[in-house]
């Protein structure tokens, strides 16, 4: 194994059900019934879904909902516009956090 | 675009090459799959619709066309073949609907005799419109035509956004295929009300299956009524089929084996019970039998009854035996598709 990120590792996901199948049971269940069509539509969270997988920088999930994005209707605007969500709730985040780095200095300086 | 297979002299524009490279994917026999879900020999259930291609001929040329369209094919149905199907509708009282496609059908000089003679005998007639053919200077009076003879016109409009629509079937056709719908719009196609139906198909702009045929519908409706101003009464959705120039687009973009195994992954044998070529048969232009479209493309034609429009029996062609291949997993992949759009809700 040369690298740790496969492309095919993501067909093989439900490996992860080998080492306790109750619980790969309920998750599958669980993610299941968070991305059917609810107070949001599926379409919907699979654009939510494409965003978080780009701030967690999951390339199985880019993958998966770059795909079921497309599957669902959506356009690359659209994604790209999710993408954009997710960039500047990171870039945000991290700016914010900038006034805790303006705590310390005002703490320590004269 | 790229033009026709056949006019670069592609490999792929051969049916049988074509046939080699679906037989050599990566996948579980089509067979396999159908005899798993116990429907295997497919049967045919009766023969409810007529499909008539007339021909190759089109003013487009889109990058996914199962036929290989262009404006330089000249395969087209003459007058003789059309007055045969003619008689083969008026022998089969079976026989609800003809369902005219090609090409850009409209462009063959025996459409209108088929859609006049279709209703005449009282059969309903749908016609495969590409909309862009509408603001042709020749067909001037077409969209009259199809009102006055309560055609039903089922158009193709892959998307509700131009850079996808044109990206598929070419610079600009959105933009005219908006121009179009507004036509149809004026003569009351689209209404609810009017009785003249206009269905819109969208088909992926790409390797990936189709959205729920309900979901997507709500988006078109919305999206095009808000931006554009038009309306339709039903959306279908299509799943492209692994076969000509969607299969040269697979190829060439390295995305054959994931879609092939795409498609096959996802049958669904509820799909696979309801797949169209149950209750239709398929005329091609030179009046040869086929169980739907994608087989007379791939030159597969009835293999269990005769063959040939000159011989046309119902009775037979209604208890056949179905020609498959991988291709059919293109019509049995999630909620299926027809040319109707999904199989199952
Ligand atoms: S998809 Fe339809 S409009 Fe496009 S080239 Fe083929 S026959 Fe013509
Ligand atoms: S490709 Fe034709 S023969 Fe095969 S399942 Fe679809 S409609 Fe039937």
């Amino acid at each position: 194994m040369n690298h740790y990120y496969h492309a095919g590792d993501l067909g093989r996901f439900a490996e992860m059900g080998k080492g306790n199948p109750e619980l790969w049971q309920k998750f599958q269940e669980y993610y299941a019934a968070v991305f059917a069509d609810g107070a949001l539509t599926e379409r919907e969270k699979a654009l939510i879904a494409l965003g978080v997988a780009h701030a967690v920088q999951c390339p199985y999930c880019i993958d998966a909902y770059a795909k079921a994005c497309l599957e669902k209707g959506s356009n690359v605007e659209e994604m790209t516009e999710a993408v954009h969500v997710a960039c500047a709730i990171r870039g945000g985040a991290t700016l914010v956090h900038g006034v805790q780095m303006r705590n310390v200095v005002d703490k320590l300086s004269m | 675009m790229k033009g026709s297979l056949q006019s670069r002299s592609s490999p792929l524009a051969a049916a049988d090459e074509q046939r080699r490279v679906l037989a050599a994917a990566a996948v579980p026999p089509f067979e396999t799959a159908l005899a798993d879900a116990d429907l295997h020999p497919l049967r045919a259930t009766g023969v409810r619709v007529l499909q008539i291609n007339v021909g190759k001929l089109c003013n487009q040329t889109c990058g996914h066309c199962h036929v290989d369209a262009g404006p330089d094919r000249r395969e087209r149905m003459t007058r003789e073949t059309a007055e045969l199907c003619m008689a083969a509708l008026e022998s089969a009282p079976s026989i609800d609907t003809v369902d005219i496609t090609g090409g850009a059908p409209e462009l063959n000089q025996s459409f209108r005799f088929l859609v006049e003679r279709s209703r005449a005998l009282g059969r309903n007639v749908i016609d495969r419109c590409n909309l862009t053919v509408l603001l042709l200077p020749s067909q001037a009076d077409l969209a009259g035509f199809l009102a006055a003879h309560r055609v039903r016109v089922i158009a193709s409009l892959p998307y509700h956004r131009p850079a996808q629509t044109d990206a598929q079937r070419g610079e600009g056709v959105f933009e005219k295929s908006i121009a179009a719908i507004r036509k149809l719009n004026a003569l009351g196609y689209g209404d609810g009300s009017s009785g003249l139906e206009l269905d819109l198909v969208y088909n992926p702009v790409g390797a990936f299956l189709p959205p729920r045929q309900q979901a997507i519908e709500a988006q078109f409706r919305r999206e095009l009524r808000a931006r554009w101003d038009v309306a339709f009464d039903r959306l279908f959705t299509i799943t492209n089929m692994p076969i000509s120039r969607f299969l040269d687009f697979l190829i060439a973009s390295g995305n054959d084996a994931a879609y092939l195994q795409r498609l096959a992954g996802a049958f669904n044998p509820a799909a696979a019970a309801g797949v169209m070529c149950r209750d239709m048969v398929s005329v091609g232009w030179d009046g040869a039998l086929y169980d739907c479209d994608f087989n007379q493309m791939l030159d597969l034609t009835v293999a269990t009854a005769p063959a040939h429009v000159r011989e046309f029996d119902a009775d037979a062609l209604a208890a056949r035996t179905i020609t498959t291949g991988n291709h059919c997993y293109g019509c049995t992949a999630g909620a299926g598709s027809s040319c109707g759009g999904s199989v199952v809700p």
